[in-house]
């Protein structure tokens, strides 16, 4: 699957391998660890990032919706609540 | 203006093991029947108290109808679709909503996939539809609802074709599931793919008669309206399709 810049394929590829490795290997199996794809997902992230602002993607409508999450399903309440939206 | 919101659910078993579903989940896309999803990112993700959470950003195709095309420009629809899993308590929650053309339709997805006591895995979907445009807001919500329904099918049928790919070897024996009211998806549903893409303008005619599988609110309410709607729809269907295509 194509991530939404061009440019950031390869990184993406990477870091899923390392994000499935690691979670059916060592998530499910109980260690919650997850600093061994740090590197890789940073990376990724700054480049995911980068499309997202180069086409003028609206995150911060997700994350006002967000609070709302509640009224729907409390297994999800936490998830949004510790970040704001980046703008770098 | 009063916004009112139509609700849904659907039930679906996967003939696998909880961990399994949850392995293949990350690996949905692409699938045959996900041809319209162009995009898939992760942009958050951290594990808190045991859980893990993650965000992904989904984009898909979105030609715009003629007539939609008045509300809103012609661009990729996007999907934020936020999770919590938890490996302890053995659940899986998403919740799905897209971003931008929320005044034509907006649609707040949720899906619990949890370990059933025989070992296969439950997904109960639940979506929360609501429209504003002026007018047509009841009939575009009872469309979505049979868009649900469509895409449900089309979801499963693609999920179950990874799962099968991804364990061969694991696929539980399916046999005849005592689970109560879905029998329209507790099975692998490779069938129902061919005819969802222009099968919905069929489905929403048929609404009135057949609503055993899903428990949908409001129903007596909408078919009136609904009727209206669907002439309307009725030569556009196939794009509309499309333009409303939630997640699958």
């Amino acid at each position: 699957m194509n991530s939404i810049g061009d440019d950031c394929n390869e990184l993406k590829k990477q870091y899923d391998a390392c994000f499935n490795n690691w979670f059916s290997e060592r998530f499910l199996k109980g260690q919650t660890d997850d600093s061994v794809c740090a590197p890789i997902f940073k990376v990724y992230q700054e480049c995911v990032k980068r499309a997202i602002r180069e086409q003028k993607i609206e995150l911060r409508e997700v994350e006002t919706d967000y609070t709302t999450t509640t009224e729907y399903d409390n297994n999800n309440n936490g998830s949004g609540s510790g970040s704001k939206p980046s703008k770098s | 203006m009063v916004v009112t919101a139509s609700t849904c659910r659907t039930e679906t078993v996967f003939d696998y093991s909880w961990k399994h579903v949850v392995s293949a989940y990350w690996n949905r896309y692409p699938n045959p029947s996900s041809t319209h999803v162009l995009t898939e990112d992760t942009i958050k993700r951290e594990v808190r108290d045991g859980k893990l959470y993650s965000r992904r950003l989904l984009s898909k195709t979105n030609p715009v109808p003629k007539w939609g095309a008045r509300f809103y420009n012609n661009v990729p629809v996007k999907i934020v679709e936020d999770s919590v899993l938890d490996p302890v308590k053995k659940t899986f929650t998403t919740f799905t909503r897209n971003l931008g053309m929320k005044k034509i339709m907006k649609v707040d997805e949720i899906v619990v996939y949890s370990e059933q006591k025989d070992g296969r895995t439950l997904a109960v979907r639940r979506a929360y539809i609501s429209s504003q445009v002026f007018g047509f807001s009841r009939a575009i919500r009872a469309f979505g609802i049979e868009r649900f329904k469509a895409n449900g099918n089309k979801a499963s049928s693609g999920f179950n074709y990874v799962l099968r790919r991804m364990f061969p070897q694991h696929q539980m024996a399916a046999t005849s599931t005592p689970t109560t009211t879905s029998q329209q998806s507790t099975q692998p549903a490779v069938t129902t793919s061919a005819s969802t893409q222009y099968g919905d303008m069929a489905v929403a005619v048929n609404h009135s008669s057949t609503n055993s599988n899903s428990s949908c609110s409001k129903t007596e309410a909408l078919k009136r309206t609904a009727k209206i709607g669907y002439e309307f729809c009725k030569c556009h269907a196939s794009k509309i399709t499309q333009l409303f295509s939630v997640r699958n």
